[in-house]
């Protein structure tokens, strides 16, 4: 029986919760495929109707993106075409490709309802472009859903740990 | 180090303009130097109206902000009555900040150094036992909160000046004041800015981004992916549609060192030009809007207002783009190559969720760090920063275009040209 299966009709029964170390794996391999500009493999790792959120430096973790300023409010196709521009030579700020290296870290399980399991990680990515090395920190939030048998992000919640942006000055690569 | 500055005028130092062979050079000096950055201090930034902040961010009584302006810490407040002011962020007693949040409401400020107290009026209300200063201390005024020189305001936009004799804001604002009523008069409820502002940094001197705001050359070149994702979303037929609304296209110099572009732009404006994606919903919603719009302000100024896209820059350091959403974005240098920048987003108040919706995505697909554009923004500013390495062997940079054109279009440079005279009017004169 697949976990889509368990949830019930009504859609109210949580989603079956998996080992710690399954979710790490899960954003450790998700992370790589960032560090190597694998973008399409990272976009499917996403489900159909998922959503990508950089809400500003400072935010509180349940901001809504339908009323207040966020840097990034993906849904799943605009998120589709952030990948599709990411990988064309036009996308100027990242072409040459910056050197990226993320760390995660402080993997936990916070609960699990209807939609899926929610997860929080601390993150440090490094980009390094022009000789000059930025530094972006926070926590993200994630909803991962079992489909198919497969782990698939749902929502992902990037919150900076960081006052602003500076002296990054953009998020042009995917945190 | 003044002497770097010299020779003086006669040989155009920073900006030679040549009206008979068409020709306006910016040396890249302008960009690099410190000494110009001092100077802009001195004569630019201390002697401007500085954009301070939006009347919907102080809705109340006694509500406050904080923010850096022109490189100082200020407080932006209501009295009791409402009455709205702005105070060095400095306590008089040993120079730590008063107010440390960067908004709340408050009818007294305390300073967590030593203490020091203060009214929300500025005034000095510190209670010390008797004998520990002289009786009539602070009666002068002397320990009050200093205000700052002047703050007035245009049509919900709040300006202060570190200068107490400058002009009236709206003498200074000259014809950008059109330009702001047309923004004004978008929603018969007023404006507002929506929570949350974008705080970043750029590698590059502030005047790039004064140029890279009405820049109406580079949209093509440098955002060729943020055009191919609106044919994505609009579809092809936004190919026709720039070819034809590429007459409409306009560089105006408002004077005193203001100017706009104003064209008509292929992707949808919140108030009021729907686009395909937006469905039949969006549709009727912006019908609606341009029906309200003609009959509250007529039907030549509801064309503008719903139909044309500006991007107006106010000398010296306020941009403010009437396009696919509204954004206030105001930048100041740190160094001559580092500037810091805050940009809101503004919209009608009352607006429904739906058009908020509409607005906030058309903001993020193209403006901000985040979005499809403006890290290419960066990326081109930062570039040409580290290009004017070279400017002893390739001095001057080329704001020529269109110069002989009686009527400038867009994307020439006309709009640029009017920010460099005054610049160079005043960085001349200082000397």
């Amino acid at each position: 029986m697949s976990v889509t299966d368990a949830v019930k009709p009504e859609g109210r029964a949580a989603h079956p919760v998996r080992s710690r170390a399954d979710y790490e794996d899960f954003l450790f391999n998700e992370a790589a495929l960032l560090d190597e500009w694998r973008l399409d493999e990272w976009f499917a790792l996403f489900a159909p109707g998922a959503t990508y959120e950089v809400p500003t430096a400072g935010s509180a973790v349940d901001v809504q993106s339908d009323s207040a300023l966020f840097y990034i409010a993906d849904d799943y196709a605009r998120l589709g075409h952030r990948v599709e521009r990411l990988k064309k030579p036009a996308a100027h700020a990242e072409w040459p490709r910056s050197n990226c290296v993320r760390l995660v870290g402080n993997v936990r399980i916070l609960g699990s309802d209807a939609d899926g399991v929610q997860i929080t990680s601390t993150f440090a990515t490094y980009r390094s472009k022009h000789n000059v090395t930025d530094t972006y920190v926070g926590h993200t939030r994630y909803t991962i859903a079992e489909i198919d048998g497969e782990l698939r992000i749902r929502a992902k919640r990037v919150l900076l740990g960081m006052n602003s942006l500076t002296p990054h000055g953009k998020i042009s690569i995917i945190l | 180090m003044a002497t770097l500055l010299a020779p003086r005028r006669e040989s155009g130092r920073w900006v030679q303009e040549d009206q008979q062979a068409g020709l306006f050079k910016v040396n890249r000096e302008a960009f690099t130097s410190a000494d110009v950055l001092a100077r802009e201090r001195e004569v630019i930034f201390d002697r401007s109206w500085l954009y301070l902040g939006h009347a919907s961010e102080l809705k109340n009584p006694n509500d406050y902000l904080t923010r850096r302006v022109g490189g100082r810490e200020l407080i932006f407040n209501r009295d009791r009555k409402g009455t709205y002011q702005a105070f060095m962020n400095t306590c008089p007693h040993r120079g730590a900040q008063v107010a440390r949040e960067p908004c709340g409401n408050a009818i007294s400020f305390k300073c967590f150094y030593h203490g020091w107290a203060f009214n929300n009026n500025g005034k000095f209300a510190t209670r010390s036992p008797v004998g520990t200063y002289p009786e009539d201390f602070g009666q002068d005024g002397s320990v009050d909160l200093a205000r700052v020189p002047r703050i007035d305001s245009y049509r919900g936009f709040f300006f202060i000046s570190y200068d107490p004799d400058i002009v009236a804001l709206s003498d200074y604002l000259a014809g950008s004041r059109e330009v702001i009523d047309l923004l004004a008069d978008h929603s018969p409820n007023g404006m507002e800015i929506i929570g949350g502002a974008q705080e970043y940094s750029i590698r590059a001197n502030w005047k790039l981004l004064v140029e890279n705001s009405n820049d109406g050359f580079h949209a093509a070149e440098t955002h060729e992916t943020y055009f191919g994702y609106l044919i994505a979303e609009v579809g092809e037929s936004i190919l026709d549609d720039i070819k034809t609304l590429s007459q409409i296209s306009a560089g105006i110099d408002l004077g005193n060192g203001h100017a706009m572009v104003e064209t008509r732009a292929p992707w949808g404006r919140p108030i009021a030009r729907s686009i395909a994606s937006w469905g039949e919903q969006g549709k009727a919603d912006e019908a609606r809007m341009v029906a309200e719009l003609q009959q509250r302000v007529g039907p030549e100024r509801a064309l503008r207002i719903a139909d044309r896209d500006r991007n107006m820059g106010i000398f010296p350091n306020l941009v403010i783009n009437d396009i696919m959403a509204v954004t206030v974005r105001t930048f100041y240098p740190e160094t001559p190559s580092l500037m810091n920048v805050t940009s809101w987003a503004l919209a009608p108040i009352g607006e429904t969720p739906q058009a908020r919706k509409r607005r906030l995505d058309n903001f993020l697909e193209f403006l901000g760090p985040g979005g499809f554009a403006t890290p290419d923004d960066v990326e081109a500013l930062e570039s040409a920063q580290r290009g004017y390495a070279a400017a002893k062997f390739a001095p001057w940079n080329d704001i020529s275009r269109g110069m002989r054109r009686e009527q400038p279009r867009a994307d020439d440079e006309a709009q640029m040209r009017a920010f460099w005279r005054e610049w160079n009017r005043r960085m001349e004169d200082a000397q």
